[in-house]
């Protein structure tokens, strides 16, 4: 067998690093430049936060191979966390230093509720872990809708929303967390840690029996996926500036799930064309308002019918791959076996 | 060790190869038992295995033979009786546990991670082998490295023993039926286990491939020290390799002993045969 | 007392239609492993079809009823036919996702022909409430009660005693084996989706009794309720179905006589997440366990 030339780790990375600054680099002079406009840019931000919703969800539903349905209740909770922090530091700290204190709060927030609500909702499967995560998403939305009548507080201002939050979220930023966010689920994933959570989805019961913490690492699976969403919320509400409880409700959390299945469970360059399609496509057909969510109905049902494990499955792009085949002159040729099965 | 013996006295008929008698068996099953609702499944169930020895569980189907390795493996918890593994009892050890504990098994029912190569597949089962915490493999600190770089060097060199190396990028559920099991058995290999359970592993081959099963299960002995309990229907297979052979009939054990004395045992052949009329 | 008591009512009444609804839920749980989600939206269907016939057509109430049971059931049958039997090889989760779609589509088709805001659907009936030893019970709530719990009883006979119910049974046991045996599993599967539908169309004739209006999302909330129901009793068992439904519906009506009804919702799904941990399969239903 022929040796076949690789790319030695660290110009991989540096591979990488240079895409990713060149794309944000490039995000940013259309809009500074204003060659996008501002309705353009407001999309692009809530592209970048869907996209994490997507990816993050991901990490749940492809690679642990769990049904969670109360991805909108974490995001919810990311969301209110970050907007009470940054409206009550706004002035008293540098801007950017509050817009990321306020993710960042936002991430440990999601992430913990994550541990709380994983714990009890992972001891059970499929369906049945489904309909108690929606559960625990809808008791979120009712309680943050509740909790000033209750307690008296003036914090989330219930079904009157939240109001005059910061609005510190641009499209850069927001894409720098998009990268962020995908680096670490990427890395992660790229581990021993990951192994164990991608050996759950594919067989608990061996998975178990190779050693491995089940419950541990399905929590911690969970709880990193709800940790993404948190930084999404908070993102969101720093992208809308007004918040509201009915804005994560359980459709919220089904119209997440329907990007991930779109691009392909297991696949992160699917869960992020697919949230930027889905996210661009509704409003590219705004002019058509009254059909396009018919047609969006219509399409994912014919998408599954006809292509049911999603635009990419579970195919992962990968750089360094593409150029190794270049440089081995195999881009052209046909595929191996391996690698067609992938897609 | 010594209050256990108190509890039950020593298995009368136990496997213990000459080298081995002076050493701590590594497995030591007393009066093991399950019952599922009113149905006792298991009963009475005694059982020793040497540190390097090759064992043998047959029986009818339903025998309770599957059941006896979910109890060493705490997939089931046994309702009565002990477990020791290497003098450490496995009661109110979860499954992981009882892995890290030194036993690992292979199943009936293939389950390998099919989605997943074949490496990855080893490198699962080498997951309690490396130590580097979570934050290392986000930030990439040298451990991450290290430790990846020594394990994926390990299992190829593992899959290498076993004719497996050139397979390592491909899918494991793409793989032939025969190097299916004989992946199963490597990523068992790969958790360093005392003592390797093996559940029906020459179900659904041909004579030819048995025949090299038969070779691999003694050369596992040999070059990796360790014992090897295995739950077989070919008796060509387990009169071939095993040097001590327990009969379970019912979900108890009706006989113990060497594969000839097993041979020639009447209970044996009632219980696979049924009773002779007349 | 007497507010103890109609609460009761209240709850019951409520809890007959998510149970009636919930039956559906399960039925096509326990046979093709499918939560469908435009199950739900089978009673909004139902509900337009009232409003049409009655206030368009300006028919009887008679006719809308048995339109509307009628419309309900082929509609099941005909999205079970359309979107889900081509996909029943595929995985579990693209057909949820399909359901979804569905669902989806009928909410957003409803709107687009019908418009967002409600349509009053004209009563079906006049009759002055009932009064039982100073508790006044409406009419609506004695036949919504008396017409579930008939249904049911009639769907448990039909379930344990016909051929069709064995067949029925024997596909959501085992479809493979039932299929061998002779069972035209495609018939019986159609066979559950429109006996499911057709008491969700009873159910929206009772729900519409009571809440004279018809709106493209008003299915998405009961339906969600009901599956709870279902989930709650276990699912795919009748009785299961019941029990949830009734106690979901109690709940809801207790929780807010004591004041807390924006709470309500929240309340039915705790309940729900306390019974699911406690009992994983659901108040009656059977715990499977994979076997190794």
């Amino acid at each position: 067998m022929k040796e076949r030339k690789t790319i030695p780790m660290a110009v991989r990375y540096l591979m990488n690093i240079i895409l990713v600054a060149a794309f944000l680099t490039a995000l940013n002079l259309l809009v500074v430049n204003k060659t996008l406009s501002t309705y353009n840019a407001k999309v692009l931000m809530l592209v970048g936060v869907n996209v994490i919703l997507a990816v993050s969800l991901n990490v749940a539903t492809g690679y642990l191979g769990q049904l969670p349905l109360g991805h909108a209740g974490f995001m919810a909770v990311g969301a209110y966390a970050s907007a009470i922090f940054t409206k009550n530091f706004d002035g008293r700290l540098p801007d950017e230093v509050n817009f990321v204190l306020g993710l960042v709060l936002a991430a440990v927030l999601a992430f913990g509720v994550g541990v709380l609500i994983g714990i009890p909702a992972l001891r059970l499967q499929g369906d049945y872990l489904a309909i108690l995560t929606l559960g625990f998403g809808e008791i979120i939305r009712i309680t943050l809708n509740n909790i000033d009548n209750v307690l008296g507080f003036k914090l989330t201002y219930g079904a009157a929303g939240l109001k005059n939050i910061p609005k510190y979220t641009s499209v850069l930023n927001a894409f720098v967390w998009v990268a962020v966010c995908c680096y670490v689920i990427h890395t992660m994933m790229k581990s021993r840690h990951g192994r164990a959570i991608l050996a759950i989805r594919e067989n608990e019961i061996a998975a178990d029996s190779c050693g491995i913490q089940t419950t541990y690492y399905k929590v911690l699976g969970f709880a990193v996926s709800a940790a993404f969403a948190g930084v999404a919320g908070g993102l969101y509400a720093g992208y809308l500036g007004v918040l509201n409880p009915g804005n994560f409700g359980f459709m919220k959390s089904i119209e997440i799930l329907v990007m991930v299945v779109l691009g392909g469970m297991g696949s992160m360059l699917g869960s992020v064309l697919s949230a930027t399609v889905l996210t661009v496509l509704p409003e590219a057909l705004r002019s058509f308002s009254e059909y396009r969510m018919v047609v969006y109905a219509l399409a994912l049902v014919l998408m599954m019918i006809f292509k049911p494990s999603g635009l990419l499955g579970q195919y992962d792009f990968s750089l360094s791959r593409l150029v190794e085949k270049l440089i081995n002159g195999e881009l052209f040729q046909k595929k191996s076996k391996t690698e067609k099965e992938g897609e | 060790m010594s209050f256990q013996d108190k509890l039950y006295p020593a298995p009368t008929n136990s496997f213990l190869k000459q080298e081995d008698l002076d050493k701590r068996p590594i497995l030591d099953v007393r009066n093991l038992g399950i019952d599922f609702g009113g149905l006792t499944a298991v009963d009475s169930l005694d059982l020793m295995v040497g540190r390097t020895e090759i064992t043998g569980l047959i029986g009818p189907n339903g025998a309770g033979k599957t059941t006896v390795f979910n109890m060493l493996t705490n997939v089931y918890t046994p309702t009565r009786g002990s477990i020791l593994v290497d003098g450490v009892s496995t009661a109110g050890k979860k499954t992981y546990q009882v892995n890290k504990m030194g036993i690992a098994r292979t199943f009936q029912n293939i389950r390998l991670f099919k989605d997943l190569t074949v490496l990855d597949n080893v490198l699962i089962g080498m997951h309690n082998d490396m130590s580097y915490h979570l934050v290392n493999s986000v930030l990439r600190l040298p451990g991450y490295w290290k430790q990846e770089r020594e394990a994926r060097q390990k299992a190829l060199e593992l899959l290498g023993i076993f004719h497996m190396q050139d397979m390592a990028q491909l899918q494991a559920g793409s793989l032939p039926y025969g190097a299916q099991r004989r992946l199963e058995i490597v990523r068992a290999l790969a958790s360093k286990p005392k003592l390797l359970l093996l559940d029906e592993p020459a179900a659904g081959m041909n004579p030819s491939e048995t025949a090299e099963l038969m070779d691999t299960i003694a050369y596992i002995r040999d070059t990796f020290h360790i014992a090897i309990l295995l739950i077989e229907h070919d008796m060509n297979l387990v009169m071939g390799v095993c040097e001590g052979i327990a009969v379970l009939s019912f979900g108890r054990i009706i006989a113990k002993g060497t594969p000839d004395e097993i041979r020639s045992n009447p209970q044996v052949i009632e219980a696979y045969l049924g009773k002779q009329e007349g | 007392m007497s507010n103890f008591f109609s609460q009761l009512i209240n709850g019951l009444q409520l809890g007959s239609i998510y149970a009636l609804v919930a039956l559906g839920y399960s039925m096509v749980y326990g046979i093709i492993l499918l939560l469908n989600f435009a199950h739900g939206d089978i009673i909004m269907i139902g509900a337009y079809t009232s409003w049409i016939v009655m206030a368009k057509m300006g028919l009887p109430p008679v006719a809308a009823i048995f339109a509307t049971v009628i419309v309900c059931t082929l509609l099941g049958v005909f999205i079970e036919k359309v979107a889900y039997t081509p996909l029943r090889s595929a995985p579990r989760i693209s057909l949820l996702i399909t359901a979804i779609g569905i669902s989806y589509f009928l909410e957003y088709g409803a709107q687009l022909i019908w418009g967002a805001s409600a349509q009053v659907i004209p009563s079906y009936y006049n009759v002055a409430p009932i009064s039982i030893g100073g508790v006044k019970i409406s009419f609506t709530a004695i036949l919504t009660i008396a017409v579930s719990v008939v249904s049911m009883i009639a769907l448990a006979l039909l379930v344990q005693k016909t051929k069709v119910g064995k067949a029925m049974r024997a596909v959501s046991e085992d479809t493979g084996a039932a299929q061998l045996m002779g069972i035209n599993v495609n018939a019986t599967i159609s066979f559950t989706f429109a006996i499911g539908s057709a008491l969700a169309g009873i159910g929206s004739v009772l729900y519409c009794c009571q809440y004279a209006q018809a709106t493209p999302t008003m299915g998405s909330m009961l339906g969600l309720k009901a599956f709870v129901a279902a989930v709650l009793g276990g699912i795919g068992s009748i009785p299961g179905a019941m029990v949830g439904g009734f106690a979901i519906g109690i709940a809801e009506c207790f929780v807010s006589a004591i004041g807390l009804s924006v709470w309500k919702d929240a309340v039915v799904f705790a309940i729900l997440i306390v019974v699911l941990l406690v009992k994983p399969a659901g108040l009656l239903g059977r715990q499977l366990q994979e076997k190794v």
